[in-house]
């Protein structure tokens, strides 16, 4: 049975075909402009705060467009990129030790393990030390050193020093920054912002975006915005797994709606399964705390070489432990990519020497650096993230190794985007890691933050001017058709939802999609698991919209029903992942089929066959979604597997 | 284990609220006190109650999103935990715990434990910025700043707005919160031509909100789960009497 | 709104009128170490005693006539109490309307003592500021009640018990203001620093102790016959 049928190629056909250096300066130089006098007439509408969105939102307020912002937390600030910890990509070379735009480039695409677009990561290293300008201006206080200098750091998957950090919370740094910023335009009047709002539907009208329905998540009121664009940064998708490093609330239903009307969906099976996170410790559990992968820096990764051990790590002599990252990748140890990480811990507890409950978890160990650095440098490189582990699990870790298991974390898939990341949908731009568009099979550390503000800040607003410069937009009332069709299918949906008062909560469908993707779709995934999980996952879906029960009403605060209507596009989105890992019949970064690797276990690409980026059309409700593939050139960085050994 | 809750369950902002007791008998010590209410309210929901409202997201002590009062302590008895955070084997089998939600005029209820801060955001729009258009930077290293004062602008800049300050303050004050972004943008070279008009405009928009003044009794400083220190406020104060005395 | 006109605007917000108090917190203070440490000429005799409460008055002369320093001393002070009284009037209405509901589940609070009863500790003195000025000042209340007689009226009045009571009730009450007014007021003024929090929160303790001590030190040797 095939769960989909293949539709013509496409291909990004705005990157101009000049050497790569130079595309970014020439599609700018291309664009055209919108004279400053007239930008006040033109309004976008911005969906989310996070570094992308936050980013986007301020710049383009700044250039004097009216800006109409929507988050679904109750401030801008608490948007999920404020987790991120480690640290923030640029080509600087303040160190002096090789790093290059160039570089930055190889290793993202390298990284990415070849399924990502050159011109466009060409264009995020180039960016990369803008990045950390801006941000400085604005008062982000990255880590200095004594000298006032700034310190930088490495990070998985790369020989430089390239990671610019503050503490472990550069994510929430970065976006008080972006925040600030956009405080800045919300007080001048140029952002219109709607907190505790969330996205119910896009509005499309005749084949452009030009507004979304809305519901006020404190009084129920649904509403419509209309503009002349529509920028979705609502981030990724990791929740379908229901345990994840993400925020509990963050959602698909933005770049969901999207795509059924219209945007195609690129690699959703890529997610980014994270080493270094906190086991879990009960059925109870809600979500997963990511250590952050800087902790590899200094944290050595072993478990007992005898399976079955367990005794506690104190009593397990030095020869007895298998440091395993170390001996099968002297090259670069601890720091391998995270897709490596994972898939490697993984392949340890299933040999039986996990450790911890259930034996789902490895050592983090820092006894080393500790005797090396002493507790005071450790504590001020990591202090609050040790704090954070004691907390959560109750343990020192100065004292005990901490246990760290893998847990999904970042989702490379999303909206198909072009080189100015508009989507399929025109007037729908697509920023941060709800597109597709930088990390290919598998993001590199310390990229997200580099990838979402380089969006935000440099790459959008120009495009997005572009956009508006070459095109007429008419006056929209909200009586148009598909303004009423699109607000009449987002309220039945909800007054769907309300109306079945089943037997079974939202979070037990939630969990039990999560299970599901987890096992057949999660760290190594095979042919049998994915089409079991294809015939699971529609019984699923017709059992919730049977048996769902959502208390209370849709005139007020009603967090069950927030959480059904995410569910429920979640559980559409979990096949459309299943199917594309189920036809991508090779092993490349985050995506392992186990019916494609190297005898001693590493992934193996098939670049004959896969060397593309799917990019999936929604085929319509119970229909096979539709196949359109980009084909990959590599004209830079030529195609090779990859070797961290 | 067994644990007794007693929430506040207030319909919306203007319906009269109490407290409400609820047993849950198979508490987990591992659990987070938020999953302890997701228990809670995956029973409810299924007995046909209303399950209990309150604001969560991260969930790992960064957003800022969660906060609520347990047993008369914002985020409760664990020093530099937020609520999240704070697990259920802080507690014993069989304690009764009160649970509330923020309590400050500039806070409404909007229902049970969740509150409106956006009074919170107002004091930053109002000036707790450095204006920098996107684009007009100068190279990060024209400027070195020294190791002290970045990292005492950093230990501020870790406030996460969640309003445990206010809540924990008898005169519900917002002189922490105000402080952490006074002192984390004015002490850096970055922040310094906008210095005294920062200051003087986050004051105003503190004092337009409705939040009480500073009796210098150290609550906010105890509830904070970032630690921003009392001699925040101090730097604010000389900040505010430094600008009103006509310094740049 | 705003006005242009600066100390209006600073008269008018929370930190304005904390820093007044502080200000006028502090010139009290030192007043009462001066007033505190001239009490202590009563144990050199009436006739030292009695003059240098004379000496008083004359303060400031020849430039200044008569007892004019010490109607310009008395204005200062009387004008710092308006202000420090009004401020922390003003700054308590606010703070009870900021927080309107008390939670239901009580917390003892963190904070010290002396910083809990900074408000009572307030109203007692100022209370007592008024009897203290019809005891020894107008005379109104002074059992012996006569003019120049400085060192007679002191005795007259902590022969009573319950003067010397009152006295003591009231110096405790200083002590605790200062306690926490003085550290308060290095904060509220911006002086404190991390670097100095340690030496001011002492250096509050110990003019607390210094001056309670030192006030007390009169009323007790009077009621122990010490003095007479």
């Amino acid at each position: 049975m095939t769960f989909y049928t293949l539709g013509d190629d496409i291909a990004d056909t705005t990157a101009p075909d000049v050497p790569i250096e130079q595309r970014w300066d020439r599609r700018r130089f291309d664009a055209k402009l919108v004279n400053p006098a007239n930008r006040r007439r033109h309004s976008v509408i911005v969906v989310g705060t996070g570094l992308a969105g936050g980013a986007a939102g301020a710049t383009l307020a700044e250039q004097g467009y009216r800006v109409i912002q929507f988050c679904y937390q109750d401030s801008p600030r608490r948007a999920h990129s404020i987790a991120a910890q480690g640290g923030i990509n640029a080509a600087k070379n303040y160190r002096n030790d090789g790093d290059s735009v160039y570089r930055l480039f190889y290793d993202t695409v390298k990284g990415g393990d070849f399924r990502a677009r050159e011109s466009n990561v060409y264009r995020l290293a180039q960016t990369s030390t803008q990045i950390i300008d801006q941000c400085v201006a604005q008062g982000v206080p990255f880590a200095r050193e004594y000298g006032g200098l700034l310190d930088t750091r490495s990070f998985g998957g790369v020989q430089v020093a390239r990671t610019f950090y503050a503490r472990g919370q550069t994510g929430q740094q970065l976006l008080i920054g972006a925040y600030q910023a956009l405080s800045r335009q919300i007080d001048a009047g140029n952002i219109e912002m709607h907190e505790r709002t969330e996205m119910l539907d896009l509005i499309v009208i005749d084949g452009r975006a030009r507004g979304i329905v809305a519901r006020d998540l404190v009084t129920g009121q649904i509403s419509t915005y209309i503009a002349d664009a529509v920028v979705l940064a609502t981030g990724g998708y990791g929740n379908v797994f229901y345990l994840s490093t993400n925020a509990k609330n963050s959602n698909a239903s933005a770049i969901w709606r999207a795509h059924r009307r219209g945007a195609y969906f690129a690699n959703p099976c890529y997610t980014q399964i994270h080493p270094t996170c906190i086991p879990r410790s009960g059925d109870y559990q809600s979500k997963l705390t990511l250590m952050s992968e800087s902790l590899r820096n200094d944290g050595r990764i072993w478990v007992p070489k005898n399976a079955g051990d367990t005794r506690s790590p104190d009593q397990i002599p030095e020869a007895e432990r298998d440091y395993y990252l170390e001996r099968i990748y002297p090259g670069f140890g601890n720091l391998v990519p995270r897709d490596i990480a994972s898939r490697a811990a993984k392949n340890q507890c299933d040999l039986g020497r996990g450790v911890g409950p259930g034996g789902l978890g490895v050592y983090l160990d820092f006894a080393d650096a500790i005797r090396r650095l002493g507790e005071d440098q450790v504590r001020e490189k990591y202090g609050n993230l040790f704090e954070m582990y004691d907390r959560i699990t109750g343990e020192d870790p100065y004292k005990v190794p901490m246990r760290i298991y893998p847990a999904v974390h970042y989702t490379m898939g999303g909206l198909w985007v072009d080189y100015d990341l508009q989507s399929t949908i025109p007037g729908c731009f697509v920023v941060g890691e709800a597109n597709f568009s930088d990390h290919g099979a598998n993001r590199l550390g310390a990229s997200a933050l580099m990838q979402g503000l380089a969006d935000g800040y440099f790459v959008l607003p120009p495009m997005l001017g572009n956009y508006i410069a070459t095109n007429k937009f008419e006056t929209i009332d909200e009586s148009h058709p598909a303004v009423v069709d699109t607000v009449n299918e987002a309220t039945g949906r909800l007054t769907k939802l309300l109306s079945i008062n089943g037997d079974r909560t939202v979070d037990s469908f939630h969990r039990e999609l999560g299970e599901i993707m987890w096992d057949e779709c999660g760290m190594a995934r095979s042919e049998d698991g994915l089409r079991k999980a294809l015939g699971r996952l529609p019984e699923l879906r017709a059992e919730f919209w049977r048996s769902v029960k959502v208390p209370g009403s849709g005139d007020n605060v009603n967090q069950s029903l927030e959480r059904a209507n995410r569910v429920s596009d979640f559980l559409e989105l979990g096949e459309l992942m299943c199917v594309d890992a189920l036809h991508r019949e090779e092993s490349c970064g985050g995506h392992f089929r186990v019916e494609s690797q190297t005898p001693d276990g590493e992934a193996r690409r098939d670049d004959d066959r896969f060397a593309y980026a799917g990019a999936w059309e929604f085929g319509g409700t119970d229909q096979a979604p539709v196949l359109h593939r980009e084909p990959l050139e590599f004209d830079y960085v030529h195609l090779a597997q990859r070797n961290y050994a | 284990m067994k644990l007794t809750l007693r929430i506040w369950r207030q319909a919306g902002p203007a319906e009269p609220g109490r407290m409400v007791a609820y047993e849950v008998p198979d508490a987990n010590p591992d659990m987070s006190f938020l999953e302890l209410l997701d228990v809670l309210n995956e029973r409810l929901t299924l007995e046909g109650d209303d399950p209990v409202t309150f604001d969560h997201d991260c969930r790992e002590g960064i957003c800022g999103a969660c906060g609520v009062v347990i047993n008369g302590q914002a985020h409760g008895p664990r020093e530099r935990t937020t609520t999240c955070q704070l697990h259920v084997r802080s507690f014993a089998d069989g304690d009764v715990i009160d649970v509330e939600p923020w309590r400050s005029v500039a806070f409404g209820v909007v229902k049970d434990l969740m509150v409106d801060r956006s009074g919170l955001d107002r004091i930053i729009q109002a000036g707790g910025y450095i204006s920098a258009p996107t684009g007009s930077a100068p190279e990060a290293h024209s400027t070195p700043v020294p190791k002290p004062v970045a990292d005492t602008a950093f230990d501020n800049a870790t406030c996460i707005g969640c309003g445990a300050c206010i809540a924990a303050c008898p005169n519900g004050s917002a002189m922490l919160f105000t402080s952490a972004k006074v002192t984390h943008l004015n002490l850096l070279p970055q922040g310094g031509p906008e210095r005294a008009e920062r200051v003087l405009n986050l004051v105003e928009a503190m004092d337009a909100e409705g939040f009480g003044g500073c009796t210098n009794s150290g609550e906010c400083t105890v509830a904070c789960p970032k630690g921003i220190p009392l001699d925040s406020i101090a730097t604010l104060n000389r900040e505010y009497l430094r600008a009103s005395l006509g310094r740049k | 709104m705003r006005s242009s006109f600066a100390p209006l605007n600073f008269w008018r917000s929370t930190i304005g009128k904390k820093a007044v108090m502080a200000v006028t917190g502090l010139l009290m203070l030192l007043f009462l170490i001066v007033h505190m440490l001239g009490n202590l000429k009563i144990f050199y005799g009436r006739t030292e005693f009695d003059h240098y409460a004379g000496w008083l008055r004359t303060i400031g002369e020849p430039v200044l006539h008569g007892a004019w320093y010490l109607w310009i001393q008395r204005f200062v002070l009387v004008l710092a109490v308006v202000l420090h009284a009004t401020s922390a009037y003003q700054l308590s209405r606010r703070d009870q309307k900021a927080r309107p509901t008390k939670y239901s589940h009580h917390q003892r609070p963190k904070a010290n003592y002396a910083t809990h009863v900074m408000r009572y500790g307030g109203i007692t003195l100022g209370l007592f500021i008024i009897y203290h000025i019809l005891d020894f000042t107008t005379l109104t209340l002074n059992r012996h009640g006569v003019e120049g007689a400085a060192y007679d009226n002191v005795v007259s009045s902590f022969s009573v018990w319950w003067v010397t009571a009152i006295y003591i009730l009231a110096m405790i009450s200083l002590g605790l203001h200062i306690q926490h007014g003085f550290w308060s007021a290095a904060q509220t003024i911006g002086a404190n620093r991390p670097s100095r929090d340690r030496l001011f929160r002492n250096v509050a303790t110990g003019l607390a102790v210094f001056l309670t001590a030192g006030f007390l030190v009169v009323p007790i040797a009077v009621l122990a016959g010490l003095v007479d």
